[in-house]
């Protein structure tokens, strides 16, 4: 404790749990390696395939389309929504982050139920012939209408933090506005934006769902097709590695990004005054209508669509809801109580070695959910039985797949709490784990919420983990959806698919409606 | 402060608590299962088959034996997985796969089933002494009849070379049950024919899709006007989508490939806890009556394994389908299955 006090070394108190959460994280990277490496390292030799490179190319590009659309999209209806005198802009905020709640697999089968060959678009306007939507297009429609939100979300909370007497002053000094929102206000959101990107590409690399219904070739692909297949788990670890490095690629180019930028704490809680968007209004207002549109009601119209043709069909589960609701719950806390050691490491110890430590827990994130469950599946039935087929291990599984999510709102919020605050209380004598207890996490509070609730959103829309980890005749919303998708009968998985998007959008509508606290507590 | 604590605590007790009564609840109708039960025990079921298609097979066998049943459905490869990452822990007692592939992935850790279930079916559809095919179903072609007339269909598929399919025809060349089918067609003819037929098909631009059902969806919508699947999809998407769905299946007469007869089969697990239940439950399955059941009930009208059950009309029996199909063996399937991904990576199907 008195170590801790003096230097930057941090207390043991921190970094048993740290070290113990990231440590579990690499499980699966653990198993990996021992799958790939089994059987004379035969896994390897897939990767000196041409296919395997062209996999990457394809992989890549998927990942960098959907970040860049993600990050344009986002950004802009950040700005539109909290900084500008867009009618009805609380609305479209909220509107435009409910995507979040569409699981990716739903939105591509809504997708190709609208817009594909013989779809209610092509029955409405009685044409013969729409451009094809298979392939690369349909692929990054699906996966950006599930992603911009991280992005959206995450920069609105940012822009609603940022002291707005920086943006003032350069006004002071006679720029245009233009010229303001470029130097002064995207740079001091930057992070948030990278933090933001970061969850999107990962997404991308991890997805499984959208790629196949859009048959477009990415690694991950490639990776279900060894197990599917040719039933063969050492080229499929060997593919997964290599989505591994990726991520790390990722990551580093992330974290280049940031160290780019300047930070600015928060000073005051003042409301700044809203640009006016005078003639650009009209334009804007498209351009939030077209969003919308596109990726929140073209969706649901589909969903109801097929509800309509089915409803006295189908159940309503209860049951579902209730185990999904209870499962990510969990799932939310638990990966909010992991991200706390580990935010708190990297951002008030920072060295390269805590760096690396965060960095590793998004390990988990971009790998697909079939590596994850397999892993989880070979340690706990072999090593922690009594565990194996349990919610614990359920919800375990969300945290691993999603800690980052928690770690993106807790370290947002942590950056912008000054560190001296901490030490005013360590000083009066409270030891490091009380301080963090009693300081840090109120203040931090709206961020480990913003934090947990992204998990629970995500948890509820979780499938293939899902599928082999839940205890067994556990049914979630997620699982529901996909036993009624895998046999066709879309009428029946509307309900599911409905009420998984009506339980999690108050979710929503509060990560995009909420103010910073933060800044108030001290301001 | 103390405030939010409260918040936090009140929070975490009443998810553990939902999180209680969930279980409780599984554990309340497990109590009445053995209750009404006659023999009782239990029996773990890892089944790649769909919940909408074999639930009513589990209600029945609880129904009638008193057994309490607990299924984890999912993918049967997956499920294939699974069985071989748990390794001796397996909880499966039984499992019930959509296909020969993933039984024979797993078939190290399958114990040999005795003479009396082996008995029901015939040789070609059992995987040696290890699983047994429980239901039989057979490749067609699934045509449009907006767009086809029955005889305009091809009678091979060795046909579907022919220019005027051009853009016409839908596939799912990343599915088993097509992977099944070239390596059958591999088996029949030979490589270079196959590989010359798959490059006439792809110079055909055929239309790809993830799964059969989808195949069949695109052909009733007209997209396609024919595809190459598995008999039983055009039940599936007339359940979703009316009986009046314009499409009809094309069965292939004598050797084509195309006319190809696989099975959906379940074995029991080596380390079953539940063994004497795990054989109650295939001898189950092979019942006349559940045989029964794929013919008259079940949504997918397959076609049953055992002699004297007749399919639905307008199935072709397991006698009609005798001579038609390919002779081959599908303990060979497992081995081949490698040569015939990269004839289809080759060829431009899958990468």
């Amino acid at each position: 404790m008195t170590r801790a006090r003096g230097g930057r070394r941090p207390p043991l108190s921190l970094l048993l749990p740290a070290l113990t959460v990231v440590g579990l994280l690499l499980l699966p990277l653990a198993y990996l390696v021992l799958r790939a490496s089994g059987d004379g390292g035969r896994g390897f030799r897939i990767l000196w395939r041409r296919s395997t490179v062209e996999l990457l190319w394809s992989t890549g590009l998927l990942v960098a389309g959907v970040t860049a659309a993600s990050v344009a999209i986002g950004v802009t209806l950040a700005w539109l929504t909290t900084r500008t005198d867009l009618p009805g802009r609380r609305i479209w905020g909220v509107a435009a982050a409910l995507p979040l709640v569409i699981p990716s697999y739903v939105a591509a089968f809504c997708l190709l139920g609208a817009l594909g060959p013989r779809g209610l678009l092509q029955q409405l306007l009685g044409v013969e012939r729409l451009p094809e939507i298979y392939g690369y297009w349909g692929a990054l429609a699906a996966l950006t209408l599930s992603t911009y939100p991280y992005v959206l979300l995450l920069t609105s909370a940012a822009l609603r933090g940022l002291d707005p007497s920086l943006e003032e002053a350069a006004r002071g000094l006679g720029r245009p506005q233009r010229e303001v929102l470029r130097r002064v206000t995207l740079p001091a959101v930057r992070p948030a934006i990278g933090a933001g990107a970061l969850l999107v590409a990962l997404y991308t690399l991890s997805d499984f769902g959208v790629v196949s219904l859009m048959r477009y070739d990415a690694l991950t692909r490639a990776i279900y097709l060894q197990y599917r297949s040719l039933f063969d788990r050492t080229p499929a670890a060997a593919l997964a590695l290599v989505l591994v490095a990726v991520t790390a690629l990722v990551l580093v180019l992330e974290g280049r990004s940031r160290r780019r930028t300047h930070r600015s704490s928060p000073g005051t809680a003042r409301q700044p005054r809203p640009h006016r968007l005078g003639r650009w209004t009209i334009p804007a207002l498209a351009f939030c209508t077209a969003v919308v549109g596109a990726f929140l009601v073209l969706p649901a119209t589909v969903l109801v669509y097929w509800l309509a043709r089915g409803l006295e069909r189908s159940d309503w589960p209860w049951s579902e809801t209730m185990n999904s609701v209870t499962a990510s719950a969990l799932a939310a806390l638990a990966a909010a109580l992991a991200a706390l050691p580990v935010a708190i490491l990297a951002r008030r110890h920072p060295s390269r070695w805590t760096r690396v430590l965060e960095r590793l827990s998004f390990t988990g994130n971009a790998l697909p959910g079939i590596v994850i469950a397999l892993s989880l599946v070979f340690f706990a039935a072999n090593y922690a039985s009594p565990v194996y087929q349990t919610l614990a291990l359920l919800v375990f599984a969300y945290v691993v797949r999603f800690l980052p999510q928690a770690l993106a709102g807790v370290e947002s919020s942590l950056a912008a709490v000054n560190p001296r605050v901490e030490e005013a209380s360590r000083a009066l004598g409270r030891g490091p784990a009380w301080t963090t207890i009693t300081v840090t996490v109120p203040l931090i509070r709206s961020g480990i919420l913003a934090g947990a609730a992204l998990v629970f959103l995500s948890a509820m829309k979780e499938l293939p983990a899902t599928l082999l980890l839940r205890p067994i005749g556990f049914e979630t919303l997620a699982t529901d959806i996909w036993r009624f998708t895998s046999v066709g009968a879309y009428s029946e998985a509307a309900l599911p698919a409905l009420l998984l998007i009506a339980v999690s959008a108050p979710f929503v509508y509060l990560l995009s409606g909420r103010r910073e606290p933060d800044a108030t507590e001290h301001g | 402060m103390r405030k939010l604590v409260g918040a936090l605590l009140a929070a975490a007790a009443l998810t553990v608590l939902a999180a209680g009564c969930g279980g409780d609840d599984g554990d309340g109708t497990a109590a009445t299962g053995t209750a009404s039960a006659e023999g009782g025990g239990s029996l773990v079921v890892y089944s790649g088959r769909e919940e909408e298609i074999v639930a009513p097979l589990f209600e029945r066998f609880e129904e009638e034996t008193g057994i309490d049943v607990d299924v984890r459905y999912a993918d049967s490869a997956e499920l294939a997985a699974t069985i071989a990452e748990e390794g001796d822990n397996s909880p499966a007692d039984v499992f019930f796969a959509q296909d020969p592939g993933s039984l024979g992935a797993v078939s190290d850790s399958l114990a040999d089933l005795p003479d009396e279930i082996l008995g029901r079916v015939d040789a070609d559809f059992r995987g040696g002494d290890k699983w047994v095919g429980t239901s039989g179903r057979t490749r067609v072609i699934v045509y449009n009849t907006d767009a086809l007339s029955e005889d305009e269909v091809p009678d091979s598929v060795f046909d579907l070379t022919d220019p005027k399919w051009s853009g016409k025809i839908g596939i799912a060349p990343t599915n088993a049950s097509f992977q099944a089918f070239v390596t059958a067609m591999r088996l029949d003819v030979g490589d270079d024919r196959t590989r010359e037929w798959l490059e006439g098909v792809k110079a055909n631009d055929p239309k790809f899709y993830e799964k059969n059902t989808p195949v069949v969806e695109a052909t009733a919508s007209g997209e396609v006007e024919l595809g190459l699947v598995n008999h039983y999809y055009l039940y599936l998407v007339r359940a979703e989508q009316g009986e009046d769905t314009p499409i009809e299946n094309h069965y292939l007469e004598g050797d084509d490939p195309g006319a190809l007869v696989t099975v959906a089969g379940a074995g029991v697990l080596v380390g079953a806890e539940n063994q004497e239940n795990a054989e109650r439950f295939l001898e189950f399955l092979l019942s006349d009556e559940s045989q029964r059941f794929y013919t008259k009930e079940a949504a997918e009208a397959e076609i049953p394994l055992v002699d004297g059950i007749e399919p639905r009309e307008g199935i072709p029996s397991l006698e009609e389908l005798a001579g038609a199909g390919p002779d081959v063996d599908f303990e060979q399937f497992g081995e081949e299955l490698e040569r015939t991904l990269e004839l289809l990576n080759e060829t431009g199907y899958t990468s």
